[in-house]
């Protein structure tokens, strides 16, 4: 199978379009709802056939359910590997689902819907995961679309559901609202001024955790964190959501006063250090991942505090994705190898900025 | 539930003993109540309806050990240890007591307060699990060959699709 993701409404990137509220500090807002059929196994401990069960009833409903109108289907476990890492770079579907993790391989009938800002991954560790994106800092809206489509496919198919603990989910740290509510954040300022280490040991007190980038497992790459909520019983959704949108506006008010306080007591090595990161972008011919990030965080703040002039917040989301391995094979129209990739990465990244980006004279 | 004896490893073997005119529970491990020379019966059950029974009396001497299993996937309370995962929606009935602890530990509550959910159709869900029941029953029958129950199955599951 060959993964044509012009079928896929906005390329499924809808949300690096910065158009929502303090987009240059919040890269996206995330919405995540686990559920399971009623009548099935859940996933991890059901069979083939009942697994392809699933997928067909999921299939059938969708068609019936207006936010997944005109969605594009793809079959994960029928994709290259090169295409499943492509989808989970675009934040589509999870490292699980995409059977990135060593010694595994995608799991079977696992297949995606996606629909502009909104998603529907099938036979994750739960039956059916439904995600929605926002744009910038917008929990409350993101929010809102999830549970519009929770309605929706509610009704189609029938969930796993008691009447103490909520939403049934294969893991138990899921059960209850099924919710996974989470923001996207740059804090480039917080790491340098040595204040985020406070700042992510008050998350927890607040009930909320933190991950890398690429969620669960993932590494802290180019100060990119993923805050969202840490349980998912006892509290109800907008509860739950309200609390993370509450620290989230603290945690970006201390991330602009510490840029503050960066320019103000210590401007001009600040500024070297991002012109530096500006300068090995814009010329260097070997680009490995990590260190790619790590500039583009430094620019990405250079951005911010207006010393680059411009290059638009949707650029540098776009150069944060598209610079990636899976998206420069992709972009090749081959398989790139590690040393091929870095050399692309460098040229890819030059160019944007050659184009985008115009420094003050 | 730890070992009475040996402190350390989950309690499995549950025994009511008489000692002096008094009722006594004892709560041993695996290897412990075999150095006891006590019989265990933790083994798997191979029967279906071995895992109802055992489903039933761990439920009626509220004790479950790791070996209970619920009765509708076969997921015993020993798999969940090992992968964090549960089998099916069942498994919340089976290892209720379990979980309860569990959940309040995670989240520190064990009750829902978000969403309602109502199934458009109650029917839908009732459908559902007798397909599956249904379909693991053929299943069975087919291996055993048994292929006028099977044939008979067959038409009820297409009856219910």
């Amino acid at each position: 199978m060959s993964l044509d993701l012009s079928l896929v409404p906005d390329g499924g990137l809808h949300w690096l379009g910065a158009s929502g509220e303090h987009a240059g500090i919040v890269l996206s807002s995330r919405i995540r709802l686990a559920r399971n059929l009623a009548g099935y196994a859940f996933p991890p401990r059901a069979r083939e056939g009942e697994r392809l069960r699933v997928l067909h009833e999921v299939r059938d409903a969708v068609g019936r359910v207006p936010s997944l109108r005109d969605s594009a289907f793809v079959r994960v476990d029928e994709c290259s590997p090169q295409e499943r890492l492509l989808l989970h770079e675009r934040h589509l579907v999870s490292r699980e689902l995409a059977g990135l993790d060593q010694g595994t391989t995608a799991p079977g009938a696992g297949a995606v819907f996606v629909a502009g800002d909104s998603g529907l991954m099938v036979n994750e560790e739960d039956h059916l995961r439904l995600q929605v994106f926002r744009s910038g800092f917008d929990v409350a809206g993101a929010l809102r679309d999830a549970e519009r489509m929770d309605r929706e496919l509610g009704t189609e198919v029938p969930y796993a559901w008691h009447h103490e603990f909520g939403f049934l989910t294969a893991c138990p740290t899921n059960t209850g609202t099924g919710m996974r509510a989470s923001v996207l954040i740059h804090l480039p300022a917080l790491v340098l001024t040595q204040e985020i280490g406070k700042v992510l040991q008050g998350l927890q007190h607040m009930g909320l955790t933190y991950r890398g980038l690429y969620g669960e497992g993932s590494d802290v790459l180019g100060n990119f964190f993923q805050i969202s909520n840490q349980t998912t019983l006892g509290r109800g959704e907008d509860e739950l959501a309200d609390q993370l949108i509450r620290v989230v506006r603290r945690v970006i008010e201390r991330e602009e006063e510490a840029r503050r306080v960066l320019v103000r007591d210590a401007g001009y090595i600040i500024e070297d250090k991002l012109w530096r990161a500006y300068g090995t972008l814009r010329h260097a011919r070997n680009l490995p991942a990590d260190e790619a990030m790590n500039l583009l965080s430094g620019v990405r703040l250079a951005a911010g505090l207006h010393l680059l002039s411009g290059l638009s917040v949707y650029t540098l989301n776009k150069l944060l994705i598209f610079s990636q391995s899976a998206h420069l094979s992709h972009a090749a129209g081959r398989v790139l190898t590690e040393g091929e990739a870095n050399l692309a990465r460098a040229k890819y990244v030059r160019t944007v900025l050659a184009t985008e980006a115009k420094p003050p004279g | 539930m730890i070992c009475d004896q040996c402190r350390e490893r989950d309690a499995v073997v549950h025994l009511t003993q008489m000692v002096e005119n008094a009722v006594k529970q004892v709560h041993l491990c695996e290897q412990c109540s075999a150095e006891r020379g006590i019989e265990t019966t933790v083994a798997e059950p191979k029967h279906p309806l071995g895992d109802f029974l055992q489903a039933v009396q761990q439920q009626a001497a509220q004790l479950p050990g790791d070996a209970a299993r619920c009765a509708y996937c076969g997921t015993s309370l020993r798999d969940f240890r090992a992968s964090g995962r549960l089998g099916c929606a069942h498994c919340y009935g089976a290892f209720e007591q379990s979980l309860r602890e569990l959940l309040r530990r995670v989240h520190g509550s064990t009750k829902h307060e978000g969403w309602r959910y109502e199934a458009r159709d109650p029917e839908l869900v009732t459908r559902a699990e007798t397909l599956r029941d249904l379909r693991d029953k053929l299943q069975r029958a087919v291996s055993d060959e048994a292929f006028e129950t099977a044939a008979s199955l067959r038409d009820q599951i297409r009856g219910l699709e």
